[in-house]
């Protein structure tokens, strides 16, 4: 069954949009989004260093998407004038990746794979990897769910309760570099962060409590993703961009069901 | 054995000092209640109590396995967080339904459970506020500013639940306000705050203290008048940040 490609891009993705899914409810509460975007610009300088160094161009992400999340860690919770300081080193990040790449010697890049992702070329072990980490994000987060869920309410509400809000984010952080480092191969560097907000904000519209919220919104991103590969194989429009319209048309459909509702049709 | 104990706190906030030899103490069972102008350091000791803030200097002390519970000044739940009543009494931990709905009813929203925070008024969200504080039976509620925003008989009920709650659970009582006159009746101790301790004792006590009326006027009208004295006192740092 997995030398079917096709079957391989529809686990990759279904894979990618669980761990998307239930991290994204985190960023969309915490309103983390500016925080994704800056972590997954940085991912192309991974990709270059991976390419340079010879390595795997997941464990090049991981490590770079890792320390810019740190650096974002570190600095937030100092002074409130993080966003500019967030901006210049993401942007610098991103910049720096497409010039590093070019330089890297004897190959000639695909730099659209790594933007925009390249889901159809996705390897038995890519998948291993994908999963793997989904798996770690989906038990580290049902771990830690009710103190995360406490520190995301409130600080002091946490420390009042012996949890450590700090630490929490930290956790965040450090699952948010590992959903970059494996959706890259299946939405690109670009367009991460939306995998990450809109199943959850579509989600939100449908949802009583912050448990149901979250399976909804891995149950919309898993749809989208297969959706989104099949519309791509029909017009043959590339999959990452396809499966993220699939994903922003079933939020603007909510948004006009929601619309409808209120006014009572 | 005293459930709470901080000695000499010292604590700066960008080169503003907000707290400066503060020591104070809390009995089990009493309702004790800081008051001070804006700005004098009352949530700050606060949340060094509860334990969000880390002090420069001195320490705080607790009673083996104290427990806290904790109403913060606002909680400010994001628009995109669903949240229903019982959902939120069950964070960090779960409590059974019988436990649940005790405590809305100690805490006076006995009706509210399947509701979402979002949709509550003031009122009712400070009361279930209180209800996810009582939870866990705690030797020690703290409320901070908790009458923020309710109308004035809103917030006399809000104190009079109060009381009610520490009759109910035994638990002592600290509290931060503003509201003097209504607070004051209610409470065992008073501690009045400017950066440091300026005096404490019964609300008698404080009011005849020497270090009222520069501290919060003589233009408040009937409802302090009980408590003006004719002794200067030297504070004048009122913009300090809370």
């Amino acid at each position: 069954m997995l030398d079917d490609f096709l079957v391989r891009a529809a686990l990759a993705g279904v894979g990618v949009a669980v761990a998307a899914g239930l991290l994204g409810c985190f960023v969309v509460w915490r309103r983390m989004a500016y925080f994704g975007d800056a972590t997954a610009h940085a991912a192309i300088l991974g990709v270059a260093l991976a390419l340079l160094f010879d390595v795997s161009v997941f464990a090049g992400v991981g490590v770079v998407a890792l320390g810019m999340a740190l650096c974002i860690y570190g600095m937030s919770g100092r002074d409130e004038a993080v966003d500019t300081r967030l901006g210049v080193l993401a942007h610098s990040a991103l910049a720096l990746g497409l010039v590093a790449v070019t330089l890297v010697p004897g190959q000639r890049i695909d730099l659209d794979g790594y933007l925009f992702g390249d889901v159809l070329t996705v390897t038995r072990p890519d998948l291993a990897i994908i999963w793997s980490a989904t798996a770690i994000v989906a038990l580290v987060l049902w771990r830690h769910w009710s103190a995360m869920l406490t520190a995301t309410l409130s600080a002091d509400l946490a420390y009042a309760a012996g949890i450590d809000p700090r630490r929490q984010s930290l956790i965040l952080t450090l699952l948010m570099a590992a959903v970059v480092a494996v959706a890259m191969k299946v939405v690109g560097a670009l367009l991460i962060t939306a995998l990450l907000i809109i199943p959850a904000a579509t989600a939100r519209k449908y949802a009583q409590t912050p448990e149901r919220m979250a399976l909804l919104a891995v149950a919309i991103g898993a749809l989208c993703a297969i959706a989104g590969l099949r519309i791509a194989l029909v017009f043959d429009t590339p999959v990452g961009p396809t499966i993220i319209c699939s994903a922003a048309l079933t939020f603007l459909l909510s948004t006009i069901g929601e619309q409808l509702r209120r006014i009572g049709i | 054995m005293s459930l709470i104990t901080a000695t000499g706190l010292e604590l700066r906030y960008g080169g503003q000092r907000v707290l400066q030899g503060v020591d104070m103490t809390i009995e089990p069972g009493e309702i004790v209640t800081i008051v001070g102008p804006n700005g004098s350091g009352k949530s700050t000791l606060l949340r060094v109590l509860v334990g969000a803030l880390r002090p420069q200097k001195g320490r705080v002390d607790r009673r083996a396995n104290l427990r806290i519970g904790y109403v913060p000044q606002k909680l400010q739940i994001d628009a995109t967080l669903p949240m229903t009543v019982s959902r939120f009494l069950n964070l960090p931990a779960r409590v059974s339904a019988v436990a649940e709905v005790t405590a809305l009813q100690t805490a006076g929203v006995p009706h509210v459970a399947d509701r979402q925070m979002s949709d509550l008024s003031g009122g009712q969200f400070q009361r279930v506020m209180l209800a996810r504080a009582i939870l866990g039976r705690p030797d020690l509620l703290m409320l901070d500013e908790a009458t923020q925003g309710l109308d004035q008989p809103g917030s006399a009920a809000f104190y009079q639940q109060i009381e009610a709650v520490r009759r109910d659970l035994g638990c002592a009582v600290l509290m931060v306000s503003h509201e003097l006159h209504v607070v004051m009746s209610a409470s065992d101790r008073v501690i009045c705050l400017n950066g440091h301790v300026c005096c404490e004792g019964t609300p008698e006590v404080v009011s005849a203290a020497p270090a009222y009326r520069e501290l919060f006027g003589t233009g408040t009208g009937g409802a302090l008048a009980l408590y003006r004295h004719e002794h200067d006192h030297g504070h004048h740092h009122h913009e300090a940040a809370e």
